[in-house]
């Protein structure tokens, strides 16, 4: 994981923060006669924290689900680090470097935690059945496996769930799973993590350290867009906030600017709004 | 709760260790089969054949177990056509074996080639039929699955296949009739020409067959045995393959894909391709595990390979637990011996003690006599010979219902193996451990 870190963050410092990491482009999805997802642009910046913000029904996990290939759009184009993954399936985009979570923590629950985080590294010379069998092949699995191994304590301790690490992950609470979910993501060493809803029924003492985690996670480089419903949260800690309504993008901008427009105050107060 | 006690110094004695456990059961069922010999007045030939035909099926469904548990209780996949995969494996070992001048022909290729083939068919095919179900979900691959099964086993019953040329070979299946297979290759060890009609004993079998004449043991019987060891090797063989996917980082991802796909995929693998090579694995071992089975018998037919035979390979998985290595060696051997041998001796045991030789002809009126409070009449109806494989069938309903409601996770299901191929609790790289 360290490497990755190291040359996003030497990226970032070299080219200031003008860097453009995800840009999605007229991003549409109808399901039936329902238009999930009407015409999506926006932009994140690298290295930056982005909210996603709006009222239900707005179109905040559809457009995650078309961003990581969860569904495929049916318009629009989503470009990472410049190459186009429009259409990928959700392991190809996960191996691009941007991983997401899902709005209910969807732990792998008759593993243990640590199984959990075992799991998420990307190619694993054991994936290879022969691999993981033949005596001699083996022994480079052992080898990576040792080094996953201490890394996954490692990222136990930094999310504090160290004293968990042999339970099921089914037995957790729901806090722990979303601390769980983030660090399985991060395992998977990416260089753009998509929160949806990470702090949805964690208490205020672990949402302060969730947020905590991730200023200094993004001091390492790493790329955040997370949907979140709390404004404080919001306005604090995002460097920028899109505002989705109805499907589509409402505005963009500066935490401040954004909390001062009426167009944001009207669609969060069931107003009509014309876009 | 004494069943619980029981169950607890049981587990306290037989500890975590599978072996102890594997061998404890295996003593047990030889225990129980003995007596039964005993009770029914068996010569020793009698016993010692008894004996081997419950080990040799044993050892036979406690390797399908385990080969249906890497699809099904590692990975989720639930295949229903394990008897299509094992039909593919057989007949393309008969039929690459077979002479080229026998009806019907063959390709006369040498044994260990034929097997070769086998498995890579069984295994190519198995993939193949994975394909068009593996984007979709559990119930969907099942259905998929059944129908390919009877679609082989009515092709190979087909009379236009019994005996066919396609683009100028001459090969066939024997439709209905059947087909020949080799005879058992353990006798190699035992003949010189072990192809001869009344072959000539070799140094060792020489040695083997007068040893055990005196005890009136017959030459079969020492090459039954023999071939019974050599499936426990590779029940061996089977069993550590399995722990070591199970173990391995490939293991890993198949017990993640059971519990949810889509995170899974989310986090970089490559779901459809775990999935098919899971599949096509499963089904090669299940092709080569008939191989060994119908290899003792020198014959197959297609109704050796009829839907039932794949929910036994399942009831046996169950009993034992999915997911669980020794479970499902555990469950095999159980399910071969109490109750798909089982009720055949319960049988005989009861018409030796009961003089039941009045059956009536019809459920009707053995039912008619419980009237007067007389079950004789259908004690003797339910244990003829003709209903033997219907009582079995209830049998297996009843411990079925029993085991959902009671145990849904089978005998050993509860155990957790850790998905990793070193000890996880170990934080960091001292000396190792697991290997």
């Amino acid at each position: 994981m360290s490497k990755n870190v190291q040359s996003a963050r030497s990226d970032q410092t070299q080219k200031g923060q003008q860097e453009q990491i995800l840009k999605v482009e007229n991003l549409r999805k109808t399901f039936g006669g329902i238009t999930a997802v009407a015409d999506v642009s926006f932009h994140v910046q690298k290295g930056s924290i982005t909210g996603l913000i709006g009222p239900n029904g707005a179109g905040k996990s559809t457009t995650f689900d078309l961003i990581t290939g969860v569904q495929r759009p049916d318009g629009g184009e989503v470009e990472f680090n410049d190459t186009e993954i429009t259409g990928y399936r959700s392991d190809q985009v996960a191996n691009q470097g941007l991983v997401r979570t899902f709005q209910i923590a969807r732990e792998l629950s008759e593993m243990t935690v640590l199984e959990n985080l075992m799991l998420a590294p990307q190619n694993q010379a054991g994936e290879a059945v022969w691999r993981a069998v033949l005596p001699r092949a083996r022994t480079r699995v052992v080898e990576q496996e040792k080094e996953l191994r201490e890394q996954a304590w490692e990222m136990l301790e930094l999310f504090e769930i160290e004293h968990v690490a042999h339970e099921s992950a089914g037995n957790l609470s729901g806090g722990q799973r979303k601390l769980l979910e983030m660090a399985r993501v991060l395992m998977t060493d990416p260089e753009m993590v998509l929160l949806d809803e990470p702090l949805a029924g964690v208490n205020p003492t672990l949402e302060e350290k969730l947020i905590d985690r991730l200023h200094t996670l993004k001091e390492q480089g790493y790329t955040f867009l997370f949907v979140e419903h709390d404004m404080d949260v919001i306005m604090n800690n995002c460097d920028t906030v899109i505002v989705m309504h109805q499907g589509s993008v409402l505005t963009e901008g500066q935490p401040d600017a954004v909390k001062n427009n009426d167009k944001v105050l009207d669609a969060y107060l069931g107003e009509e709004v014309k876009i | 709760m004494s069943t619980g006690s029981i169950q607890a110094r049981a587990e306290g004695w037989l500890g975590n260790n599978d072996v102890r456990l594997l061998v404890a059961l295996a003593l047990a069922i030889g225990g129980l089969y003995a007596l039964f010999s005993v009770v029914l007045g068996f010569q020793l030939n009698g016993t010692v054949n008894t004996l081997r035909r419950v080990a040799f099926l044993s050892a036979i469904y406690a390797m399908l177990a385990l080969a249906l548990n890497l699809q099904w209780g590692y990975a989720g996949l639930f295949n229903l056509g394990a008897a299509g995969f094992m039909a593919i494996g057989v007949y393309t070992m008969g039929i690459l074996t077979a002479p080229v001048t026998a009806s019907p022909p063959g390709f006369g290729l040498p044994l260990p080639v034929a097997i070769v083939g086998a498995i890579l068919m069984t295994g190519v095919i198995g993939g193949l039929a994975a394909l068009p179900a593996i984007r979709l979900r559990a119930d969907y691959l099942a259905i998929v699955t059944v129908a390919f099964s009877e679609i082989v086993r009515l092709t190979l019953r087909a009379p236009e296949f019994a005996n066919t040329r396609i683009a100028g070979v001459a090969f066939g299946t024997g439709g209905a009739t059947g087909l020949s297979l080799p005879s058992n290759p353990i006798r190699i060890l035992f003949y010189t020409d072990p192809a001869a009609t009344a072959p000539a004993p070799n140094a060792l079998g020489a040695a083997i067959f007068s040893a055990v004449e005196p005890l009136g043991i017959e030459q079969t019987l020492v090459i039954g045995w023999a071939y019974v060891v050599v499936l426990c090797l590779c029940l061996g063989l089977l069993y550590w393959l399995m722990i070591r996917i199970g173990k391995s980082p490939f293991g890993r991802v198949l017990k993640s894909i059971r519990e949810d796909q889509q995170v899974t995929q989310a986090l970089g693998k490559d779901t459809r391709l775990f999935k098919i090579k899971t599949f096509a694995l499963g089904c090669a071992l299940m092709g080569l595990i008939a191989i060994l089975w119908r290899l003792s018998g020198g014959y197959a037919s297609p109704r050796m390979f009829k839907p039932i035979q794949t929910f036994y390979i399942f009831i046996a998985l169950f009993i034992g637990g999915t997911g669980s290595p020794t479970g499902s060696i555990v469950g095999g051997a159980l399910f071969a011996s109490l109750l798909f041998e089982g009720p055949s001796f319960i049988r005989r045991v009861v018409a030796e003690y009961l003089q039941l030789s009045n059956a009536p002809d019809t459920l009707v009126g053995a039912l008619a006599q419980l009237g007067t409070l007389d079950v004789t009449p259908l004690l003797a109806y339910s244990v003829q010979d003709v209903s033997i494989s219907a009582l079995r069938l209830m049998l297996l309903g009843i411990v079925l219902v029993y085991l959902m409601q009671r145990h849904p996770d089978g005998l050993l299901g509860h155990r957790k193996a850790i998905a990793s191929s070193v000890d996880l609790s170990q934080q960091a790289t001292q000396e190792d451990d697991n290997e």
